[in-house]
This record gives C-alpha cells, sequence and structure tokens, in this order.
C-alpha cells in the first residue's frame, strides 16, 4: 500500500465510522495532536483542541459509542477530503503532508473544517502505522463550536 | 413589553418564563441593563504587563482594547473610531510600543494615543478644530482591579468593585493566595468555543450539582475505564483529567453534601467536591510536595494548610465570568444573540510553583474545557436542546424550585439546604429582576 492509498483508507474507515478500526491504525506509542495555536510547538505547555496518546484516542472512540454521549450521539455522518498528499521517505518512518477538508452533518447542522495535515507513518509487515498524526485547522484560534469529530 | 411590572412576572419565586431566555427584545434590555451597568471580568493584569500592552475584548456587544497606559494605570477603551465608527484595533493583543505610538483607524487615518485621546487627523482643515477637540475613543467610565484582576462597567456610577463582589471575593482570595507568591499569569492559549444559546444557560450550569450524573454519563463511563492513576511522580499526563471525570460520578449522596451559596448580586460558588487528594495527582506527588513546601516557607505551616484546605469548586460572577480557583481555569461569557453566546476559556499559570502544575493545568484545561472536551461538548449540547425547548410557546415556564424554601441566610450569602439546590438559580434570577427593573437614574444593579 502506498503512503497515498493509506491515507485514503484512513479516511475511509472514519467515514464509514468504523472507528475501532481506525484506532488499529497507530502504533502504541502514537500521538495525535491538533494545536490550538499555528505553528505550536509543544502539547504539554500550551493548551490543545486535541492532546491524545492512544489510551486517550481510544476512550475518544469509546465515549462516541456509549448511548448517553449527547453530543455524540447520533454519530456525525462526515467526509473527509484528503488532498495534495506530498511523501517525504525517511529510514524508519515516512512523513506525509496533506491537506484535509472535512464535512460534518449532525442533527441539522452542517460544518466545514479545512487542516493541514501531516502523519509520520512507521512501516509494519508491509503495510504503515500512524506513529503521529498532526491536524492544524485554518480557525484553530478562531471561535468554534463544540467539537466532536475525529479528523 | 418592557415595563418592570411586567419584567417582574417573568421571575417567580420557583419558575421562570421561557422568554427570559428566548426573547430578542429581552436580550437588547439585558445588553442595556446588566452588560451595561453591572461589573464585568475581562482579564488578568499579567495580559497588558507593560505600558502600552493591550488585548481586545467585549463588554456585552460592545467592543473594547484592555490597555496598560502607563505604570499605574489600565485603560478601557471603546473600539469604535470616533469619526465613522471603524474598530480601530483589530482583534488579538499586542503593543504600542512607543509612547508615541498610536492606534490608526484603516478608515480615514485619524490616530489615538494609549489613553484613547486623538492625536491626528489627516485632511486635518476640513474640520471645525473646536469639533475634533471634543472626540476621542471613549473610556469606559469604571475601570477597577481586584488582586490582578481586571473589572469595567459600562456605567459611569454605582457600588464599587469590592461591594459588588461581596462574599463571593473569598474565591478571588483562594485563587490567588494558593499562588506562591501571590503572583499568577495568562498563559498556555485561549479555547473559544460558540454554542447556539443564551449566555445565561452555562452560568446556571456551572453551579447545577445533579447535572454531571446524567449531561456528563459518557465521559465519567469511559473515564471509570481508563487507566488508574499512576505512583506519585509516574502518573499519565492526563491523570488529573480522568481523576476529575470520574468525580463527575460520585454518587448522589457527595453532591447533597457540597456546599452551594449565592450572594444578593447573583454570584454563587460550589464548596467541597474536590480537595487535593482526590485531584491534584494524590497528595504523595514531588511536584506538589514541592509546591506546598514553597508556600509553607512564604506562610508558614498552619497558614498553609488553610489555604489548601479551602476547597471551592466553580465560582460564577454574575453576569459573565466563570472560574476554578484550584484549577487555576476562567471561563468568561459573551452574549451575541438571545441564542448564540461564545465563551473564552483562560489558564492561569503560578511562575513560582514547580513547572509541572502548569502541564496538570493544561492536560486538565484540554480534557474538561476545551474545545472538544469529553465533557464540555456535553453541556454545550444540552444548553444547544434547552434553547429549542424554551423556543416553544406551548409550555411557558421552568421550573428552578429544588431546595426552594429551605434556603440557610449566612453572613454575606444564601445556603443551599443541600449541595443540589437550585438556590443559585433561583439568586441569579433575582440579580436579573434586580438590574432589569432598576430605574436608570439609579444605575446601582440589583436592589438588596
Amino acid at each position: 500500500m502506498t503512503p497515498e492509498q493509506f491515507l485514503y483508507h484512513e479516511a475511509r474507515l472514519l467515514d464509514t465510522q468504523r472507528y475501532e478500526e481506525w484506532l488499529e491504525l497507530f502504533t502504541d506509542d502514537a500521538a495525535y495532536w491538533v494545536p490550538l495555536e499555528q505553528n505550536q510547538k509543544d502539547p504539554f505547555e500550551m493548551s490543545s483542541i486535541i492532546h491524545d496518546d492512544r489510551t486517550l484516542l481510544e476512550l475518544r472512540v469509546k465515549q462516541a459509542r456509549h448511548p448517553r454521549a449527547h453530543a455524540r450521539q447520533p454519530l456525525a455522518r462526515t467526509v473527509h477530503q484528503v488532498g495534495n498528499v506530498m511523501v517525504e521517505d525517511g529510514a524508519d518512518e515516512v512523513k506525509v503532508s496533506s491537506t484535509l477538508q472535512l464535512v460534518e452533518f449532525r442533527n441539522e447542522k452542517q460544518r466545514l473544517y479545512g487542516a493541514l495535515v501531516e502523519h509520520r507513518l512507521r512501516r509494519v509487515n508491509g503495510t504503515f502505522k500512524i506513529a503521529h498524526k498532526r491536524v492544524d485547522l485554518v480557525n484553530s484560534e478562531g471561535e468554534l463550536d463544540g467539537i466532536t469529530v475525529l479528523f | 413589553m418592557a415595563a418592570n411590572e411586567d419584567l417582574a412576572l417573568l421571575v417567580q419565586p420557583d419558575r421562570v418564563h421561557r422568554s427570559v431566555y428566548a426573547d430578542p427584545a429581552i436580550f437588547e434590555l439585558e445588553m442595556e441593563r446588566i452588560f451595561g451597568r453591572a461589573w464585568l471580568l475581562l482579564g488578568h493584569e499579567s495580559q497588558v504587563r507593560n505600558p502600552g500592552d493591550y488585548f481586545t475584548s467585549r463588554m456585552g456587544r460592545e467592543p473594547v482594547v484592555v490597555i496598560r497606559k502607563n505604570e499605574k494605570e489600565i485603560a478601557i477603551l471603546i473600539n469604535r473610531c470616533a469619526h465613522r465608527g471603524s474598530m480601530v484595533c483589530p482583534e488579538g493583543r499586542g503593543r504600542l510600543p512607543g509612547d508615541g505610538e498610536r492606534f490608526v483607524c484603516p478608515y480615514h487615518g485619524w490616530s489615538y494615543d494609549r489613553a484613547g485621546v486623538l492625536q491626528a487627523v489627516p485632511f486635518g482643515t476640513g474640520y471645525e478644530k473646536e469639533k475634533l477637540r471634543e472626540l476621542r475613543l471613549k473610556a469606559v467610565p469604571r475601570v477597577a482591579t481586584y488582586r490582578g484582576f481586571i473589572f469595567a462597567s459600562l456605567a459611569p456610577s454605582g457600588s464599587d468593585l469590592e461591594e459588588f463582589l461581596g462574599a463571593a471575593r473569598a474565591s478571588l482570595d483562594d485563587f490567588v493566595d494558593r499562588a506562591p507568591g501571590g503572583e499568577l499569569e495568562v498563559a498556555g492559549g485561549v479555547f473559544k468555543h460558540t454554542y447556539n444559546g443564551n449566555w445565561k444557560l452555562m452560568l446556571e450550569n456551572h453551579l447545577d450539582g445533579a447535572h454531571p450524573a446524567w449531561v456528563h454519563a459518557s465521559s465519567v463511563a469511559v473515564a471509570r475505564n481508563a487507566p488508574e492513576p499512576g505512583k506519585p511522580g509516574e502518573e499519565h499526563y492526563y491523570d488529573i483529567a480522568v481523576r476529575q471525570m470520574r468525580q463527575n460520578g460520585a454518587p448522589e449522596s457527595v453532591w447533597e453534601a457540597t456546599g452551594i451559596w449565592t450572594t444578593p448580586r447573583g454570584h454563587g460558588y460550589m464548596g467541597d467536591y474536590h480537595d487535593d487528594s482526590r485531584l491534584v495527582a494524590g497528595l504523595g506527588n514531588p511536584a506538589f510536595e514541592e509546591y506546598r513546601a514553597i508556600l509553607a516557607q512564604e506562610h508558614g505551616q498552619e497558614k498553609t494548610d488553610r489555604i489548601l484546605r479551602v476547597t471551592l469548586w466553580n465560582t460564577i460572577l454574575y453576569p459573565n465570568a466563570s472560574f476554578m480557583s484550584q484549577f487555576r481555569q476562567l471561563r468568561l461569557i459573551h452574549p451575541l444573540a438571545v441564542d448564540r453566546s461564545v465563551v473564552y476559556t483562560y489558564s492561569l499559570r503560578m511562575p513560582r510553583a514547580p513547572a509541572r502544575m502548569f502541564r496538570d493545568t493544561v492536560a486538565f484545561s484540554n480534557v474538561v474545557n476545551g474545545t472538544a472536551s469529553w465533557v464540555l461538548t456535553d453541556d454545550l449540547e444540552v444548553y444547544e436542546r434547552i434553547q429549542r425547548g424554551f423556543a416553544s410557546g406551548a409550555v411557558e415556564w421552568a421550573y428552578i424550585g429544588r431546595g426552594a424554601g429551605r434556603d440557610v441566610a449566612e453572613p454575606g450569602a444564601t445556603r443551599g439546604a443541600t449541595g443540589t439546590s437550585e438556590v443559585f438559580i433561583r439568586g441569579q434570577m433575582r440579580a436579573w429582576l434586580g438590574y432589569m427593573t432598576a430605574t436608570p437614574s439609579t444605575t446601582q444593579g440589583p436592589v438588596q
């Protein structure tokens, strides 16, 4: 699988609400980061919209499945449109830069997000696992509705 | 509507009329009579440390610039050019570094100094000089600070800040006393989240001890399945947030035993729902031990114990602020429309405490109060559902009678009979009615 195909596969899992399978794409030591500020350097001294390790990411998916997750049930329908994929091969990891347009529909409301995305993919058994995913929303510093989708 | 006797019908001892949350005409009156009169919390002195430092904010719907004029004084200017009304300062924060630096209006280049005084007008010969002398950026008439927190009022007269704060001063004292050297600074970024609901819904929810078991059921459930918090010194970075989410699932007996108070101005605070042993990565945590030692060196052991024994949870300063003194979270609400609000969430750092403590604050803020929080998002969903419910005219009243008739009078405040009493909503509504029906000549805020 090429890195580009891998990103499409990831997007498809999210858009078909196969979140548990999506989780399996991540390494055990993965980080999933949606910074609050543009060009943010650090997730510990500065707040983030999401800063999850693999454990928290799993809890995030479990919450979405909870019958009384008021802001998540019914689940949003989404389209993750991945574009501008650029691959930078490294020795152990592949760095992939892309853009994301995400359309979300839930409870009669449609929202649109745009982001610059960076994956660090690790080669595992002929495919990839996500070691690090960073999503910089174009409006991360703006006034946002509560976010319950996965980017 | 709008006659005071009509307004008085909307707030009754154990119920509130839906129009208080849903009527655009009432919202317009609120902007004038509540947000135009009350002291509003705008921020902290650390945001304007040096002369010329400024940040933009709102007072109700008024765009304002909070600026340090000089070493001693902070000014708050209405961010609107005296000429054709454009905002002169773009949203955000910045600095007019030199004394000669100006806010320059983008429309015709009128420029103003740190105090809002009009300094230059291009094509100035076309104007009457006398007239230009009268024009300036309007300064908000009253500005005051309490222990580093900046407040302002759009009304030229009224009660002073300390009287306004009343017994709720104890919560700000707790906030500051916990910081070594009494030093705090805004740090770590600002979350800005919106919701399609009335501004009062947030203020009511933050003191509501009966909601977490229901609204937050899903985050309580996942937190219970989270890995156990690590041993002292080996914690996960998010343990503090997991502890907090678990505590939201505390049994009814814990909530009933929690104190809840309201002041005559509608402020309110919640008591010992948490203490440090439950929440701050455990008392054996090395960073917390070091912090205790720093406080003990400053105050002595006895006073340190007393400072840390204060367990005030959420505090509401009516009508625009909510904060968690123990976890250094400050939320300011800006009403946009009767059914639309935006909330700015700040974290504060204690510069003289161990650095690890701010990491806890950041993790706590992300998970509990952040825009994609496990916890906050469910609150926002419920605010929106309430707003949709109140939009219907078939049912006119909301019921706020839990614990009514059993309130306990204490010095400076009223205590609910139990921790889940709705005494704080009744208190907020009494204050609301006071502001809304005060006659314009006596802009004193609520009648007491």
